[in-house]
């Protein structure tokens, strides 16, 4: 027997006399010989659970995480503090257990969630329309390029050097079976260098994709580049930090098309890389050119408020070959996450954690400048910034380990240009105790 | 029954507030945003206390059907339990809160975890290597495509666009094909619900890249002839794409590379028992034959000694699909039910699926149009036909009273080339009282049908709402909170 099976030995015995058969072989007989399995697999279990446990601590056991040392690691994944409230309305089995809510008269739960999340996301983002969410930060920075080509009828995006290197190597995949073109273009003093981009800006270009902050921490000057977008015909897509909204200005206002991001950073643990949730959001012109869920208000046959997952024909079990893309299972969960945080922390709440971001950083900035290491560029940043190392990065980080410390993020492997780049993440998680040792440790590696 | 729950921003009061932060213990900072950055106005997230949210979202939750509540015979989608020591494996610190960059002697055991977990799903599917970057099914599709196009111009055969795919599939297969560039060709099925053979013969030419199948397909049937297609597209050149939605149903009974499949992807959220979440997240794998491992996503997890590591240096690949390396969170769940099952457990889910979608179509078949009579594996489909026919009663409204009855519908007008369609898929983790429950409400709603169809077309009575206009949805769409209202 087994625990998440519930057939005796008598249940079996009665059904497949019900079925007039005498082993349950026979329902698998139109299976061809040739192909079918006569062995056991050849894998491990079965393991009862005090020893699955046992395992699964052995193994979790030989990993450090970040409740274990202090992080200045962050280059798109970031350690903020998780409310604990997050994981108890996530873990109520009537939100993780559910399907996609395509049966709306018993889905209620899962489809107001997502209205709310939607609506907070257009809050900070300044747009019109976001769906229920996309894979990842990565993936849908992708998908916006697609959307662009869709609605300009264009073949071709610009993408910005300074864009994460993960986000630009999958609009590399994502387009190159779609035979969409990406040209880069590069960076001056950390920001957008508007001088390639108008070289390289033309009316065959979809659209101008940035990150901002952007990968290097640097805050982009949207308006300006939208400006020169708007200019060719060419829509502007941004990848957006949402925890910097709180206080930067909402892409919306200052000229963008398509909003992206990813949802990490609201509510989501590190979980090495996964699962997260990106973010899509966009003027009202592309709401039919939306890929993926959204969810919309109505009324019932009695005339309640009521949601419904809306505007499907643009999807792939209406449409199929025909859909704005073949996202189906999205990341919905995570969004639930996103949408928890985000009502906890509030409107006061998520400035408050960007405030104490922005000054943590700049003040880590501040004493690592004092300390030999030169800062990168003077633009304007958020919470993460390019300092110069006087030796290799790697060299300073192994240093720091040892103490308990995760150092900031090698960029020579993706910025060989940037001589021992190195790229510091400060969240509201560090203390100044944390970033004063932190300091003294990287500054004693400076001789 | 339950009423509907106020939205949160209408809960929302100035000053009040669900957090604690400590005080900022570093000097503000010297540089300050410039203006022309800044944020004007703030956004309007809601201002509530702690226990507001906490009602808020439980309030929420207790509208939602799920699988711990009740039988979710959902087709396709394989609704089977979510052990919850998974859930709590998968929140151990040394699992949940690491960062993707970390120096990977500070991460080993992640790194063995996703090593072994990607021999065991080749040791299931029959393959050499794979991949756990693709973060859903329809993600892992794409994937696979794109190997598939890619190892094709490799070989110098890039004129090899379309794609051939079964009239019953998945809307993600030609929606996943578009996505990559395919072409689609649609292969019809014939009278015993396979692919038709000779149809497949039609269609093969120098142009066709492959074809996508589901086996058993999404009708619930075996692919009777699959080594016979899998001759014919192999003789043709192409290759052989295995869309794993219904791989509970062969868990140790037949293996998808032993079939002739050259890609495979799975759903770790549907075969291997990790939640579907409300609509993920989910994780879909692609494993390949040893010819196709060199264009798999970067980075593969590789092993030296007793060390683990990322390669990169992979020069054929066809690049990332997503940042980092891919639902890790959902891969422990994974590895911890393929640890908890073992090969005989796992092979225990398929005969019991198989056993309850039998057993369940067995007491229905009398009641109802069956398009296919044969054996079917784990699921089976349907159709509402007789009773629409009949009294006018669709699908949709049968199925909308099932709910009254207190179960979920099954999936419904899918496939699409069965009319009123119903794919029922039991899973393994229903007991023979459920099924002979479900079977029974099911023959007295068709029998509602006949003697009150009003009734059934009026259902659901006992919901937070009844039916909803999708119609004004659609037309005027209000797809976020109206601050101004």
């Amino acid at each position: 027997m087994w625990n998440y099976i519930p057939h005796t030995r008598e249940d079996k015995e009665r059904m497949l006399e019900a079925l007039g058969i005498k082993s349950v072989d026979e329902l698998f007989e139109d299976i061809p010989k040739e192909v079918r399995m006569e062995r056991n697999y050849d894998v491990p279990g079965p393991l009862a659970e005090d020893c699955l446990v046992r395992h699964m601590q052995e193994l979790a056991g030989k990993n450090l995480h970040l409740g274990n040392c202090a992080c200045f690691l962050g280059a798109g994944v970031y350690d903020h503090f998780v409310p604990s409230i997050v994981d108890a309305i996530i873990s109520r089995g009537e939100f993780y257990t559910a399907y996609t809510p395509y049966q709306p008269e018993i889905s209620q739960g899962t489809l107001q969630a997502i209205f709310e999340y939607q609506s907070m996301i257009c809050e900070l983002t300044g747009m019109y329309v976001t769906n229920a969410s996309m894979y990842d930060g990565a993936s849908s920075f992708a998908e916006s390029a697609f959307m662009a080509c869709s609605a300009t009828k264009r073949e071709k995006v610009l993408c910005s050097k300074a864009v994460n290197p993960e986000y630009r190597s999958v609009l590399r995949t994502y387009t190159r079976f779609r035979g969409v073109e990406v040209e880069e273009f590069g960076y001056k003093d950390g920001q957008v260098d508007l001088e390639d981009v108008k070289g390289k800006l033309n009316d065959k270009v979809a659209a101008i994709m940035i990150q901002s902050p952007n990968f290097f921490g640097v805050i982009e000057d949207l308006a300006s580049i939208a400006e020169l977008a708007h200019s060719k015909g060419a829509m502007l897509i941004v990848s957006a930090d949402p925890i910097s909204l709180a206080l930067l200005e909402a892409p919306g206002k200052l000229g963008a098309d398509i909003v992206t991001g990813e949802g990490q950073a609201l509510g989501n643990p590190a979980s090495f890389g996964g699962p997260h949730f990106g973010f899509l959001a966009a003027t009202e012109k592309l709401l039919r050119k939306m890929p993926g869920r959204i969810v919309g208000q109505t009324v019932d046959t009695e005339g309640r408020r009521g949601f419904v997952l809306t505007l499907q024909a643009r999807e792939q079990h209406i449409r199929r070959e025909k859909a704005t893309s073949n996202i189906c299972t999205n990341q919905s969960l995570c969004a639930l996450m996103g949408a928890v945080y985000m009502s906890a922390m509030g409107k006061e709440g998520l400035k408050e954690v960007a405030k104490l971001c922005y000054n943590k950083a700049h003040y880590a900035m501040d004493e690592l400048a004092k300390r030999g290491f030169k800062r990168a560029f003077n633009a304007p940043f958020f919470k993460e910034f390019v300092l110069i190392a006087p030796k290799p990065v790697k060299e300073i980080n192994e240093k720091l380990l040892k103490e308990g410390f995760i150092g900031g993020y090698d960029l020579s492997g993706q910025y060989p240009e940037i001589k021992n780049g190195w790229l510091i993440a400060v969240t509201e998680r560090r203390t100044k105790e944390e970033i004063d040792r932190f300091v003294g440790i990287a500054g004693g590696e400076v001789r | 029954m339950k009423k509907p729950v106020e939205l949160i921003f209408e809960l929302s009061k100035s000053g009040r507030k669900a957090y604690s932060l400590p005080a900022c213990d570093v000097p503000e900072a010297g540089e300050k945003i410039p203006e022309k950055f800044a944020r004007k106005i703030d956004a309007r997230l809601p201002e509530v206390f702690e226990v507001d949210v906490v009602r808020h979202f439980t309030r929420l939750s207790q509208l939602n059907y799920a699988v711990d509540l009740g039988f979710y015979p959902l087709g396709s989608c394989t609704m089977k339990y979510n052990p919850k020591i998974n859930e709590a494996v998968s929140r151990l610190p040394g699992f949940l809160r690491l960062h993707p960059y970390q120096p990977e002697e500070t991460v080993q055991g992640a790194l063995k975890l996703m090593y072994d977990l990607e021999k065991m799903l080749c040791e299931i599917t029959g393959m050499d290597r794979a991949t756990l970057q693709p973060a859903a099914g329809a993600h892992g599709e794409m994937t696979g495509l794109m190997i598939i196009k890619a190892a094709l111009e490799e070989r110098g055969e890039g004129k090899r666009k379309k794609i051939i795919i079964p009239d019953s599939a998945h809307g993600t297969n030609p929606a996943s094909a578009s996505m990559v560039g395919f072409e689609v060709l649609e292969v019809k099925s014939d009278e015993r619900g396979n692919v038709d053979v000779e149809d497949l013969k039609k269609l093969m030419s120098d142009e066709v890249a492959g074809i996508m199948l589901t086996n058993p397909n999404t009708l619930g049937l075996f692919e009777e002839r699959i080594t016979e297609i899998a001759r014919i597209i192999h003789g043709a050149g192409g290759l052989l794409y295995y869309d794993g939605a219904n791989l509970n149903a062969n868990l140790g009974k037949a293996r998808p590379g032993d079939m002739g499949f050259d890609v495979v992807h799975l759903n770790l959220h549907k075969t291997f028992s990790t939640p579907h979440g409300g609509g993920g997240p989910g994780s879909g794998p692609i494993a390949v034959t040893k010819e196709l491992a060199p264009f798999l996503p970067v980075p593969t997890v590789e092993k030296e000694g007793e060390r683990y590591y990322l390669d990169y240096d992979r020069p054929l690949s066809i690049g990332k699909v997503r940042s980092f390396y891919g639902n890790f969170s959902v891969m422990v769940k994974a590895y911890a039910y393929i640890l908890t099952m073992g090969p005989e457990g796992l092979r225990e889910v398929a005969e019991c699926s198989v056993l309850n979608a039998n057993y369940l179509l067995k007491k229905l078949r009398d009641y109802f149009e069956l398009p296919f009579d044969r054996w079917c594996k784990h699921e089976f489909v349907i159709s509402g036909n007789r009773q629409k026919k009949a009294t006018g009663v669709t699908t949709l409204d049968m199925v909308k009273r099932l709910i009254d009855y207190g179960f979920h519908p099954p999936t419904v007008y899918f496939p699409l080339i069965v009319p009123e369609a119903m794919m029922v898929e039991p899973t393994e983790t229903e007991s023979v009282e459920t099924l002979d429950a479900f079977a029974e409400t099911m023959i007295s709603i068709a029998k509602e049908a006949e003697e009150n169809p009003d009734l059934v077309k009026e259902s659901p009575k006992n919901t937070p709402v009844a039916r909803l206009d999708e119609v004004t949805a659609a037309k005027r769409p209000v797809v976020k909170w109206d601050f101004e209202a």
